[in-house]
């Protein structure tokens, strides 16, 4: 679960101060499929980047399944990203040298997972998105879609609490992005909390809920 | 993350680059191999040099012309001895033995359609006794042979095999300066001292050599076998004497020949040869340290290549420390599989440097276990800096960059 409340973000550049977020509240239970979306500029990566511990609040609380983020140091965050957050970029971010079921295994390696258990897992995950007769292909003999898969796979294999996409279709033609979004659908239906990323509306429209963004703070939000 | 994690991965990411991890091994490779191969000469010349100075004896002293001192460098080049000094040595001293004066000089040596440049020795037959060095086939010349200045010779084992090929020498006539030597003996086998083969010799009557070919009086030097050990000194001393009064020195005049222990000159050379061994060892080991600059520029490479795989292992999780190792180790697996290539190399370079120069190497534990050390931490120290460069890198950066 995550709740959010008044969350600013400012960088410094050089002398200049810059406000990408100011003051941001939102909730997403357990189990909600939530989009965000808002022109560039808005804020998205910032709240994303937040989102997925990869950087902490400027000022306002932010707690993720009730332990407070803001206060926590670079191996701390880390920690949270390996057991609780479930990355998938839009480029997809494999690693090229290795085989789909090692990029499947990367979050367990740094959980300090036993190999034996770690490999079960990964082909595990593997086959729940359609592909464990691909697990020992390389992303380079794989198709977009496919390689998408297999990193829906990496975020799912340490059992996050929050599958967080970031314009997961943006590098897929339409209909591999349906397929993608309709194994999102899936995952929520199996209970899966997913936070998605997009600009694009349609995209947007497989999830319960709208968040908009606009200059840094929440615009209004949107039942689906 | 585990050891074992970092290592598969720093596997394949040398193995995708094959070419490129082979250039930079190949400056640790150069590095240890050198260093092991300069320090195996080293050793075994310094092995040879004290077999020598074992088999010496050290009851020997060595008297030479002029006055050479190494320390104020002053080194007489010394006509001063002559035989007669050693006939008076021979006559005169309580406490010697045996005198056996030297004359060298190099001259061509000819049987059948061979011939060499050989270095000639002309002694005397107490030669065998003061060098304890004999001859093993055949006989020594004789004091008759000496006296009546005979076209005899005896011969090392590097000459038999050179001028004779192996084949039987005893009896047969070789020409020396184009006069008709003949063969009475073959030496046993000395061995090398460093790159000097002591066995590429012709040894002749020293009158012979005198009279007949080099049509020189003076000698080069002359070695006694004092009695006893304990009478080094006495017996230092009383040549000192009979000498100076041989060539009638005033009492105010310094020497114009110099006795000295004959291990102390080996022993110098010996001193000589280790500080050398440094060196080279010191110069080779520059080329590690180059070598390890190689590895330093590679794996800072690496990391630029590699920054968004860097931002991708710490989105799932990898800690800054995690990230550390895995490229440490990545440098150290370049390090220690050069080292160990590099071993290889040096103990065949040994090996090779063995055979082609004729010189005695000693490849040594301690020279293996000290290069594969420097080499692995030439890999940790110029892979630290790469690798808290990748540690360090902001996630949110390394996942955007292009």
């Amino acid at each position: 679960m995550i709740v959010m409340n008044d969350v600013h973000k400012v960088y410094t550049m050089g002398q200049v101060k810059v406000a990408a977020l100011r003051g941001v509240s939102l909730m997403v239970r357990k189990g909600d499929f939530v989009s965000i979306m808002g022109p560039s500029g808005s804020g998205k990566s910032t709240l994303m980047n937040i989102i997925g511990c990869l950087d902490v609040p400027s000022e306002g609380t932010y707690e993720l399944d009730d332990v407070s983020i803001s206060g926590l140091n670079d191996n701390q965050l880390a920690e949270i990203r390996n057991k609780k957050i479930g990355f998938v970029f839009q480029t997809f971010n494999l690693l090229a040298r290795e085989e789909a079921i090692h990029n499947v295994e990367l979050p367990t390696v740094y959980g300090d997972m036993p190999e034996k258990e770690r490999r079960e897992k990964a082909q595990q995950v593997l086959e729940a998105v359609g592909l464990g007769h691909r697990a020992n292909h390389r992303p380079a003999e794989m198709s977009g879609g496919e390689r998408q898969r297999v990193a829906i796979a990496r975020a799912l294999v340490n059992d996050p609490s929050i599958l967080l996409a970031d314009e997961p279709t943006g590098n897929l033609d339409s209909r591999t992005g349906e397929e993608i979004m309709s194994i999102f659908q899936r995952l929520h239906e199996d209970g899966i909390t997913i936070v998605l990323v997009t600009h694009e509306r349609d995209i947007a429209e497989y999830s319960q809920r709208v968040i908009h963004l606009r200059d840094g703070a929440v615009e209004r939000e949107e039942m689906l | 993350m585990r050891i074992k994690e970092s290592i598969r991965i720093a596997r394949r990411s040398l193995m995708g680059n094959k070419m490129r991890s082979i250039l930079t091994m190949l400056g640790v490779i150069i590095g240890v191999g050198a260093v092991i191969t300069m320090i195996s000469i080293g050793r075994g010349a310094k092995a040879d040099i004290s077999d020598r100075i074992q088999q010496m004896g050290s009851n020997v002293l060595s008297i030479r012309p002029g006055s050479q001192r190494f320390g104020l460098r002053r080194f007489g080049a010394g006509s001063t001895l002559k035989y007669e000094d050693a006939e008076i040595l021979e006559e005169k001293s309580t406490l010697v033995n045996y005198v056996s004066p030297e004359i060298s000089n190099r001259a061509q040596v000819k049987y059948g359609n061979k011939n060499d440049n050989i270095e000639i020795l002309g002694v005397t037959p107490s030669y065998q006794r003061v060098e304890n060095s004999y001859v093993e086939k055949g006989s020594f010349f004789t004091e008759m042979d000496v006296k009546y200045k005979e076209k005899v010779c005896v011969i090392g084992k590097t000459v038999l095999e050179n001028i004779f090929e192996n084949r039987e020498a005893i009896g047969k006539e070789i020409r020396i300066n184009n006069i008709s030597f003949r063969v009475l003996g073959i030496m046993e086998e000395k061995g090398a001292m460093g790159p000097w083969d002591m066995d590429n010799r012709v040894y002749i009557p020293l009158t012979t050599a005198q009279k007949r070919l080099f049509g020189q009086d003076h000698l080069r030097s002359i070695s006694v076998e004092v009695k006893s050990k304990d009478d080094m000194e006495a017996a230092n001393a009383e040549i000192e004497k009979l000498l100076r009064r041989q060539h009638k020195l005033a009492a105010n005049k310094e020497s114009d020949f110099n006795i000295s222990e004959q291990t102390e000159f080996l022993q110098m050379l010996e001193q000589t040869g280790q500080s050398f061994t440094y060196l080279l060892a010191g110069i080779a080991a520059v080329s590690l340290i180059v070598g390890g600059i190689g590895i330093m520029n590679i794996m800072l490479v690496s990391v630029t290549e590699r920054t968004r795989e860097i931002g991708t292992r710490k989105a799932v999780g990898a800690k800054s420390r995690d990230i550390m190792l895995q490229f440490l180790v990545e440098s150290l697996v370049l390090s220690l599989f050069g080292g160990i290539a590099g071993i290889l190399m040096g103990m065949g370079g040994a090996r090779l440097i063995s055979n082609l120069a004729g010189w005695k190497t000693e490849v040594s534990i301690d020279a293996i276990l000290i290069a594969f050390l420097f080499a692995a931490s030439v890999g940790i120290f110029f892979g630290i800096y790469p690798a808290r460069k990748a540690a360090h890198l902001n996630p949110i950066e390394a996942l955007r960059y292009e």
